[in-house]
């Protein structure tokens, strides 16, 4: 059979259209509209004392300005807190536009509508804001201090405080033959989609309605929040995420200001109005993730399994909390990987800062929790002096373990508990992958030509695919055109190709015929979003669903058509046949038609629908007692909890004493995300996670001053690894299906990136022999590190403590 | 990040640009790689471009046993991969070749580099090293003035008032002379963190008379520091280049920044010099 594509690396249908410029994306869309700019806060935290619009009010071309005196009913109020949480005690939100207090440099303050955004640029140099400076707090240190409050009615700092605990932790320890505690760093990075946020608004006056393209993760939530915001009727709010020139999280995060601010203007001007964030908006006013303070206290015996575990970690979420505090639940529940800890207690204080806000980034706070749990099994492997690979071993969850409850709580507010998984699998062809046992000659070899060679691994496990839902539609036309759609939005990661090949295996068509579309509120309005690795087990479970529903109703009726038992048909190639009777068979489409009995035709498919184009049975109702016209079904997926992907990563460095440039030679990666839908997309989506991995570690950082400036605030500085920079990457899969869910997927959206920061710097304090203790690093910064006498030196080789 | 608004003005001859140029705020676009990310930042905001692509003569490399005549509209890439060039001088095509990425070496100039005299930039300190000089055209005639004249401070230098860079010379490579180059960039393509070139020069017995460096990112404007006493009447074998290397140590000011520490960049100064001058030597014995 030729349409059992399910499992198939068949190529991405949407890179034809990306890669040669015929993508449409949200700046594409509606030339000669209205252009927005604003004017965003030069400070990190200041009183505004007067803004003064005079000089721009004569810039020929200016339409409109707008501050926050110009907002009224739900926009004049804080944007919404979208995830509450009870431990979340204070949270705090800003304003579309600023309202007296800035808190971080790139807040919007005004925000101007001209007829373009030259112009409108032009209009905002002219704009004269004033402001009173306020002490500034950067960084996660800064913030528990509390020297200075970001929210003068938080004098803590502490927005919340996650906690959670498996047992008593302090009398397991107190048990425990070794412990061992130890504090580390993670940076800032950011999501850094080409893309920047865009979003183009109009308004049909006629029909009291709008319109509005978004560059969104979550179009359906957009929607809901516009209609709220700016006091419209739902079913009068279309919002549509058009080609998304990347995410990764940061364009979860909604309402953003502009998604309101644009159709507000749109709405009061009566005309289409445009806004495209440029690069430097991008870093100072959209989010970043990741710095968090890590102190670690750990308990194990001898053979080095844990005994208990204890975290106590601050995490920096930035000015405001819209996101409530997932990336820190996700770093708590995440943090303890394939292993079984007996007791473990985790405390996580989510601290406010002058700074951008801090939200999902690929990974979502699990790549600084496997940085805590990989790092402390090293340390464990360096006290004892055993194999770091044998240490985990020694931790890992068994295979017969499944399904394993953590007694934790995830991001989705179920339990974590692991729905199946073979952690050892996993390692043992990590170590056949990168030659782990085989180190010492490649050390050596190394040496020979002057370089320090190292080696690090790290393992992981992902939650993917939470809830609440997701739902798939899937209809047959007359044409043999097979239209799907789910609410959920796409970023570039091959869903078109993906859920047709679901729809073209589930119910037996060619892929060519099959069209999806994504994220546009116009064709399916119930959603959630992309994020957490879940558009492959939300959706395209959601799909397969609809797609069977599909089949079923198509069967009945070809059934009927060809007098023969449903059980007795097949459908291959969109026919429908009976098995084994060639000839016996009826065309898909033809099915769609006779789906849908009509009165008039319009052309000549039509017409075999028609009152007399055949014999029919008047005895019953041309459209059957809870039956619907039309081949479609709708259906949807809303599993019990996430689905657990895992996966080990290793990495090869090679360092160069004399200039102490890191080199990432090897990278290996054991990737388990189930049943695989495309190992193609897959593949592409663990080489952009390692990619941003390299980044993370390697590379990239919010180089903020005292003052709250973001220093590097361009390409010129934020350093993204180059194509240069990232490593040749190679793969093995292993897949352990799930059995939550029909299809038996995990996510694989965010993997490649959780264990970068965790095995690199594994690999570098192998290499070089000390410490490392935060992360990113750069040679400069190694440098410092290796010629500090204080720095705390590790032993290089297992089984050698110092 | 859209500029502010300009004027522009593409003239096709050089007397016309001056003329364009004596105006206020008029700046000349070259290739317009560092220019106009500057506009669209709004850190820089000119009354008119003065476009001087259109002008006839300025495109060509000319090779004579003095030296390379490199005109305003060559490119990097042209420079790169110009072999009779690098022959006469081999530092061109070895400086080049870690200015930016290709896309920016097909549009940057070597002379609008020179004429931006950015610290960080490639050919500047090539000019230096190879003690070149630049053609000026002005309002009162052509002028040629002398590296060490040119570069005033970071993106400052001497010439003020109308003036277009017409060509940049690079004085050949003297006879029994070898160079070499070598950068550290945070990632391939970048600005150097630090960037050495070197010119080693022996005499009939092969020993080392002459061994002189420019770093890039170094500094403030170019220099050429001599370095021949650590190594004078040596050897290429005998030669103690890390001692060449130490003393270039003890030479340079560097600062530091986002990328590396002053500290970091000294030691890059050591490393990269011990390396090129080797390098080098080798080539001056083979030549
Ligand atoms: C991403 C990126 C990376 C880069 N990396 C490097 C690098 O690693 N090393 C490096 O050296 N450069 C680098 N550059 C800069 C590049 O080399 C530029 O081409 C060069 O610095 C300027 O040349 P241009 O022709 O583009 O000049 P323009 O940008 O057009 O002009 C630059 C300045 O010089 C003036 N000017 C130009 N030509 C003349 C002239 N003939 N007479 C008088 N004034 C003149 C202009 O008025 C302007 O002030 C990089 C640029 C980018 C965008």
């Amino acid at each position: 059979m030729t349409t059992k594509l399910f499992g198939e690396p068949v190529r991405r249908r949407e890179d034809l259209r990306l890669i040669t410029g015929r993508g449409r994306y949200t700046d594409d869309i509606g030339h000669g509209a209205l252009a927005a700019a604003f004017v965003r806060s030069p400070y990190a935290h200041a009183r505004i004392t007067d803004i003064d619009v005079d000089g721009a009010l004569d810039v020929e071309g200016v339409v409109a300005v707008y501050t926050y005196e110009d907002l009224v009913g739900p926009m004049a109020e804080p944007l919404p807190v979208l995830i509450p949480h009870p431990q979340l005690t204070a949270p705090r939100t800003g304003y579309p536009l600023a309202r007296d207090v800035v808190q971080h440099v790139g807040e919007a303050v005004v925000m101007v509508v001209a007829t373009d955004r030259y112009v409108a640029e032009d209009v905002c140099d002219r704009i004269v804001v004033s402001y009173e400076e306020l002490p500034v707090v950067v960084g996660v240190d800064a913030a528990r201090a509390a020297a200075h409050a970001v929210h003068e009615d938080v004098p803590d700092n502490v927005a919340a405080r996650h906690h959670q605990e498996t047992g008593d932790v302090e009398a397991a320890l107190a048990a425990s033959a070794h412990t061992l505690s130890f504090t580390q760093y993670i940076e800032r990075s950011a999501c850094m989609p080409m893309e920047g946020k865009g979003v183009h608004a109009v308004w049909d006056h006629d029909d009291a309605s709008l319109r509005v393209h978004t560059s969104t993760q979550a179009s359906t939530s957009v929607r809901a929040a516009i209609a709220a915001k700016l006091q419209l009727s739902l079913e009068k709010v279309e919002v549509v995420a058009p080609d998304v020139g990347g995410g990764f999280g940061v364009k979860i995060v909604h309402p953003w200001p502009e998604e309101l601010l644009v159709p507000m203007a749109a709405i009061a001007l009566g005309q289409p109005v445009h806004w495209a964030e440029d690069r430097r908006e991008h870093f100072i006013s959209s989010a970043h993730e990741r710095e968090q303070r890590q102190e670690i206290t750990v308990g194990y015996d001898d053979e080095g399994r844990v005994t208990a575990l204890d975290v106590r970690g601050w995490h920096d979420n930035g000015a405001y909390t819209p996101y409530g505090i997932i990336v820190p639940i996700v770093t708590a529940t995440q943090l303890v990987g394939p292993y079984a800890i007996p007791v473990y207690r985790v405390r996580i204080d989510s601290v406010y800062t002058n700074t951008v806000i801090v939200t999902p980034y690929r990974g979502a706070g699990r790549p600084q929790g496997c940085y805590a749990m990989e790092r402390t099994m090293d340390r464990i492997a360096q006290d004892l002096g055993l194999d770091r690979a044998e240490v985990r071993r020694r931790n890992l969850i068994g295979k017969d373990q499944f399904p394993y409850d953590h007694h934790l709580t995830f991001q989705d507010g179920r339990p974590v508990i692991y729905d199946s998984g073979d952690y050892e699998g996993l390692l043992d062809k990590l170590i056949a992958l990168v030659g782990w046992d085989s180190m010492d000659a490649r050390r050596e070899e190394a040496a020979s030509r002057g370089k320090q060679l190292g080696v690090g691994m790290a393992m992981y496990v992902e939650g993917t695919g939470p809830g609440p839902y997701e739902g798939g539609h899937v209809q047959v036309l007359g044409s043999g055109k097979v239209l799907v759609s789910t609410g959920l939005t796409s970023q570039g990661q091959g869903h078109e190709t993906a859920f047709a090949q679901i729809v073209a295996h589930e119910l037996g068509v060619p892929i060519e015929d099959v069209e999806v579309t994504t994220g546009d509120t116009r064709r399916f309005g119930y959603a959630v979003g992309t994020f957490a690795s879940r558009a492959a087990v939300m959706s395209g479970n959601a799909i397969a669903l609809a797609a069977r529903g599909v089949r079923a109703k198509a069967l009945r009726i070809a059934a009927d058509v060809l007098e023969a038992d449903v059980e007795d048909l097949e459908i291959d190639e969109g026919l429908v046949q009976v098995k084994g009777t060639p000839g016996a068979s009826i065309p898909l489409r033809t099915v769609a038609v006779l789906s849908n009995p009509l009165r008039y035709a319009f052309d000549e498919a039509a017409r075999q629908a028609t009152q007399f184009a055949g014999p029919g049975d008047d005895s019953k109702p041309p459209v059957a007692v809870g039956d619907a016209p039309g081949l479609e079904h709708v259906d949807y997926y809303s599993p019990i909890r996430s689905t657990f992907a895992s996966g080990a990563h290793a990495a090869v460095v090679e360092i160069d004493p004399t200039t102490w440039e890191i080199d990432v030679v090897d990278y290996a990666v054991v990737h388990d995300c189930g049943n695989i839908v495309n190992p193609m997309i897959v593949e592409g989506q663990v080489h952009g996670g390692v990619a941003q991995g390299v980044g993370g570690a390697l590379y990239e950082r919010m180089a903020y001053d005292g003052d709250g400036q973001l220093q590097n605030a361009s390409f010129m500085d934020f350093l993204m690894p180059y194509a240069s920079e990232v490593p040749d990457v190679v793969i093995d899969h292993q897949e352990t299906p799930s059995p939550l869910n029909p299809l038996g997927l995990k996510g694989a959206g965010e993997a490649g990136v959780i264990p970068g920061t965790a095995c690199i710097a594994s690999a570098i304090e192998d290499a070089v022999g000390r410490r490392i203790a935060a992360m990113p690093i750069s040679p400069t910064e190694l440098y410092d590190l290796v010629r500090d006498p204080d720095a705390e030196r590790v032993p290089t080789r297992e089984g050698a403590p110092a | 990040m859209k500029p502010a608004p300009f004027g522009y003005a593409d003239p096709t001859s050089l007397d016309e640009a001056l003329t364009l140029l004596a105006e206020d705020g008029a700046k000349v676009l070259a290739g317009g790689q560092s220019l106009l990310p500057l506009l669209s930042m709004r850190l820089a905001s000119p009354a008119t471009l003065v476009d001087i692509n259109r002008i006839p003569g300025l495109d060509s490399v000319a090779v004579s046993g003095a030296g390379v005549r490199v005109g305003a509209l060559v490119r990097h890439a042209d420079l790169l991969h110009h072999a009779e060039a690098a022959r006469v001088q081999p530092l061109l095509a070895r400086a080049t070749a870690n200015v930016a990425h290709p896309a920016i070496r097909n549009r940057g100039t070597t002379v609008g580099s020179i004429a931006h005299a950015d610290p960080s930039g490639e050919m500047t300190s090539v000019l230096a090293l190879t003690g070149g000089s630049v053609t000026v055209a002005t309002p009162g005639g052509p002028q040629t003035v002398d590296w060490a004249d040119f570069f005033v401070g970071p993106l400052e230098t001497s010439v003020h008032g109308p003036a277009v860079v017409t060509e940049a010379f690079f004085p050949a490579l003297p006879p029994r002379s070898g160079t070499a180059f070598e950068e550290v960039s945070r990632r391939k393509g970048d600005y150097a963190v630090c960037g050495a070139g070197v010119t080693v020069t022996l005499d009939e017995d092969s020993r080392v008379t002459a061994a002189r460096a420019a770093y890039i990112s170094v500094g403030l404007v170019p220099e050429v520091h001599d370095l021949t006493e650590a190594v004078a009447g040596r050897t290429v074998a005998e030669a103690d280049w890390a001692a060449a290397g130490a003393l270039a140590r003890t030479l340079v000011d560097p600062d530091g920044d986002l990328h590396a520490s002053a500290d970091y960049r000294r030691l890059l100064v050591g490393v990269l010099t011990e390396r090129t001058l080797a390098r080098a030597a080798e080539e001056a014995a083979s030549r």
